[in-house]
């Protein structure tokens, strides 16, 4: 086969790969447009999150902090037993972080010779990526001290979340804006009509009928700019310096059975193999060629106008005087390796020996339903925002700070945005970790024998409350409670108003026993800015420290009416 | 020094912003202080006529909801007396929670799908059948079986987009503008289909507190005079036709239930064209008379329909 065919392959799979990481996004959502079995489960037709079961360096860290590879994770050896063989074809053929990147580098600019020639220099191999060893073996660190922090930079983890959290829900905000614009007084009326037109169609295909909006995007927002702009500077600089599964690929490309082979006759010193390569691994003739570096994009062997590179299996490791022999490991210090390991596994001890993390932690951080307990928890959330952009409430956001620098970006119910829904278990299914557990029904809902799942507790601030501190009739957080029997009981009572008529109305009380904490009742409250019944975690299945009652079996359901 | 030419072209460049910027502002400068918003000044008056021959009333008990719905419409006028050849019939379940039928919160899918199919069968050019609910929309379409059943049915759902909410005058007491989910108000008829369900703040709610349901913007508020705001509904929007779905009543923990333990079953459907008659007889499911009942009566006083629905014209059919 040609190598031109070869990289238009590549360039096909990188497409390819791309889209569907994106329509796996794009479909991680609940649509209005399959129809179960309404007495059944709502279950998601598609395994949305099996682009993120693939990423070896979730499995691998995973594997670290809570000794065991979850479920689909093992699907990640698809990946990680051929890039043994093969070197990191993973980056440059498959990777849709790596892909993005390889695009916004390489958009066109004036290609006048300085320019030329400043990318050459920068293409040649620097010290700076180095950096993506000591940041994977930092994260495995903290993994083994059971601190999974990996997610922050793992590439697929911080695609799904940058584009599932942060680039849908702009882009369709600033779609209706635009509609909005162009239908308004500025333009001829047709031209509304037809943007109408237009933006209905892109609606049906992009964005889902309610689109959620998240909770301090602009953090996640200018990390991944950020990444995004430095490509502009370096080429696939996050690729090349930061990456962290690219560093857990370049490890285990060691022994790796494919690769450049140089001819050193041919070769006139065009540095065309320089300018086009986006690995930094030393192409060119009188180089040596870093295996672990290498994204096998092939642009080098395209490039060569002499033929002098060949990409083959079982190349010639033979130097010449010209050549030097390729560096098939990797460039690290022990001192640095040893230095960035001990620094990760400190680090959990160190963050977590304040207050915050057990006995004064957050009481509004609310998890999911059927997340694990919080130290499991921080073993196993990569921060990919699946359950948050899955939820059909937009009640998972971001934390910021609530649960500590350690679970930075990890999800937080926030119920004044919106509550949990009894019977909607859609969190759980597309977890790939198993921080969050696939609920049945049964175990969320719960039954006259399994206690529902329960997130937390409402209290009721009988300081904002209406029929308690203003005389004033409101019954909405019973209206809305959806257990049965209801947690929010309600008992008649005669007050009297400032005008000192008797008003009778009845007031709420929260019975513990039943409280699932779902928070459609800190939702529903009419006081809109803080609600007079809020839900903390407090009572929370998953743990069993943060507890408050003696005695919480659910009761009988004849014991009330 | 500045020579002539650049003298006058500067001084010209600086006429021409000035001209500019005076003439954006004086274009685009607004005395009032109104709202921008739409005001939709329209009735929800979809009434037929009154006809002293037929009941206001019916009420048919059958094991087959259809066959009890299909009686009971009869008994009033039949179908052609309330949807003619053509028109746009909007229909307005109860569908307020994600839940099965079996839960008794919502309206039943089999009566929703029946009175889709009457209104074609009468020559409707279009039925849509919509609600803003209180859970998520979609859940509540699909869990409680109604968007299924519509669509066998051939009618059509329109799940509220927050878009599609206009500001309108509803002239009540306490109500005076609010807004209103566009498709109620550009229709030609409007059919209500309630469910009965114990209400803790009303005790029973049927008919009347149903049009909670056409409102967007914070409708919790309402709740703090919930007679009045139901009444203010009420008179604003008068429906084509009522159809009470009391095939399951939800006797306990409601609007929401959830427990098959508070839901009574009891195989009935009513017509109606007095909701104030309808929401009286409802109330009789759940061991309640119309005249102890708040917003029922201050129906009645405000003129919307009779509490004694015997007097209304009541007939039972088999």
């Amino acid at each position: 086969m040609q190598i031109k065919t070869v990289r238009l392959l590549r360039r096909i799979s990188q497409v390819a790969f791309f889209s569907v990481f994106f329509w796996l996004i794009l479909k991680t959502t609940f649509e209005a447009s399959f129809t179960p079995n309404p007495q059944s489960e709502i279950l998601l037709p598609s395994p949305v999150s099996i682009a993120l079961q693939l990423d070896p360096l979730v499995g691998v860290a995973t594997l670290l902090s809570t000794g065991g590879v979850f479920k689909g994770l093992l699907w990640c050896l698809v990946i990680l037993i051929p890039t043994i063989f093969l070197g990191r074809f993973f980056c440059g053929w498959v990777c849709p972080m790596g892909s993005l990147n390889h695009w916004i580098s390489e958009i066109p600019f004036k290609k006048t010779d300085r320019k030329v020639a400043a990318r050459i220099e920068s293409n040649r191999y620097k010290r700076y990526q180095r950096i993506k060893y000591y940041v994977l073996i930092l994260f495995l660190g903290a993994s083994l001290a059971g601190s999974l922090q990996i997610g922050l930079f793992d590439p697929l983890a911080l695609l799904a979340r940058s584009i599932g959290t942060v680039l849908l829900p702009v882009l369709h905000t600033g779609t209706l804006s635009l509609i909005s614009w162009i239908k308004g007084y500025w333009v001829p009326p047709p031209l509304g009509t037809w943007a109408q037109a237009v933006y209905d169609n892109i609606e049906t295909i992009l964005f889902p009928f309610r689109q959620a909006h998240f909770n301090g995007i602009l953090t996640l927002a200018l990390f991944f700019i950020l990444v995004l702009v430095l490509n502009r500077i370096f080429t696939r600089f996050w690729c090349r310096g930061i990456c962290p599964l690219g560093a857990l690929l370049g490890v285990f490309s060691r022994y790796s059975v494919f690769g450049l082979e140089k001819r050193t006759t041919n070769c006139d010193h065009c540095n065309l193999c320089l300018q086009h390569c986006q690995g930094a691994d030393g192409p060119d003739v009188g180089s040596a060629w870093r295996r672990a570096e290498c994204h096998l994009c092939l642009n080098c062997q395209a490039a060569c106008p002499q033929g002098a590179l060949t990409f083959k299996f079982y190349p010639n490791r033979a130097a010449t005087e010209a050549n030097p022999a390729p560096i098939t490991g990797v460039n690290i210090s022990r001192r640095m390796t040893i230095t960035s390991l001990a620094s990760g596994v400190a680090l959990a001890p160190l963050i977590r020996s304040g207050t915050a993390f057990a006995v004064d932690a957050d009481p509004g951080l609310i998890r999911p339903p059927g997340s694990v307990s919080e130290a499991e928890f921080l073993a196993r959330c990569i921060r990919c925002g699946q359950c948050m952009r899955v939820c059909p409430n937009n009640a998972l956001h971001p934390t910021m700070l609530e649960a500590g620098i350690e679970g930075l970006w990890s999800p937080i119910l926030i119920a004044k945005i919106g509550y949990c829904e009894p019977s909607c278990t859609l969190c759980g299914q597309v977890c790939p970790t198993g921080a969050i557990a696939h609920l049945t029904r049964t175990q969320k809902m719960g039954d006259k024998e399994t206690p529902a799942n329960r997130i937390g507790t409402a209290f009721i601030d009988r300081g904002r409350c209406l029929p308690w501190a203003m005389a004033t009739p409101c019954i909405v957080c019973e209206e809305w409670c959806p257990t049965s029997p209801k947690s929010v009981y309600l008992k008649e009572e005669t007050v009297r108003n400032s005008r000192g008529e008797s008003v009778t109305l009845k007031q709420p009380y929260i019975d513990p026993h039943l409280c699932t904490g779902c928070g459609a009742c800190e939702f529903a409250c009419p006081v809109a800015d803080r609600a007079a019944i809020r839900v903390t975690s407090v009572g929370e299945t998953r743990s069993s420290s943060n507890q408050f009652l003696l005695d919480r079996k659910p009761r009988s359901v004849s014991s009330r009416n | 020094m500045i020579n002539r030419r650049e003298f006058l072209k500067t001084t010209g460049q600086a006429l021409a912003l000035a001209g500019v910027s005076a003439g954006v502002g004086v274009l685009f400068h607004n005395r009032s202080t109104a709202e921008y918003a739409p005001i939709m000044l329209k009735t929800g008056d979809y009434r037929v006529p009154d006809d002293t021959q037929l009941p206001r009333l019916t009420l048919s008990h059958n094991e087959d909801a259809m066959v009890a719905l299909n009686r009971s419409l009869d008994a009033i006028g039949g179908i052609r007396r309330f949807v003619n050849k053509g028109e746009r019939v909007v229909i307005k379940p109860n569908l307020g929670w994600d839940r099965t039928p079996e839960q008794a919160a919502n309206t039943s899918p089999i009566l929703v799908g029946e009175m889709v199919r009457l209104c074609l069968v009468a020559g409707a050019a279009e039925v849509i059948v919509t609600d803003v609910t209180c859970n998520d929309p979609r859940r509540c379409f699909i869990r409680s079986g109604v968007r299924d059943a519509v669509e066998k049915a051939g009618g059509r759902v329109i799940l509220p987009k927050e878009e599609d909410f206009v500001k309108t005058v509803i002239d009540g007491k306490m109500i005076s503008t609010w807004p209103v989910l566009k498709h109620f108000l550009q229709t030609d008829k409007l059919i209500n289909i309630p469910i009965i369900k114990q209400h803790s703040l009303l005790e029973c709610t049927c008919s009347m507190k149903n049009w909670y349901g056409i409102l967007g913007g914070p409708r919790h508020q309402l709740h703090q005079k919930i007679d009045q705001s139901i009444v203010d509904l009420a008179a604003f929007c008068r429906p084509t036709l009522t159809v009470v779905d009391a095939t399951r009543v939800l006797l306990r923990n409601g609007p929401t239930g959830g427990s098959l333990d508070d839901v009574a079953k009891e195989d009935t459907v009513m017509c109606a064209t007095d909701e104030v008659a309808a929401d009286s007889r409802a109330c009789e499911f759940l061991g309640l008379t119309g005249d102890h009942v708040g917003h029922i009566v201050l129906a009645e006083k405000t003129g919307l329909g009779k509490v004694d629905y015997r007097a209304a014209g009541y007939k039972e059919v088999a």
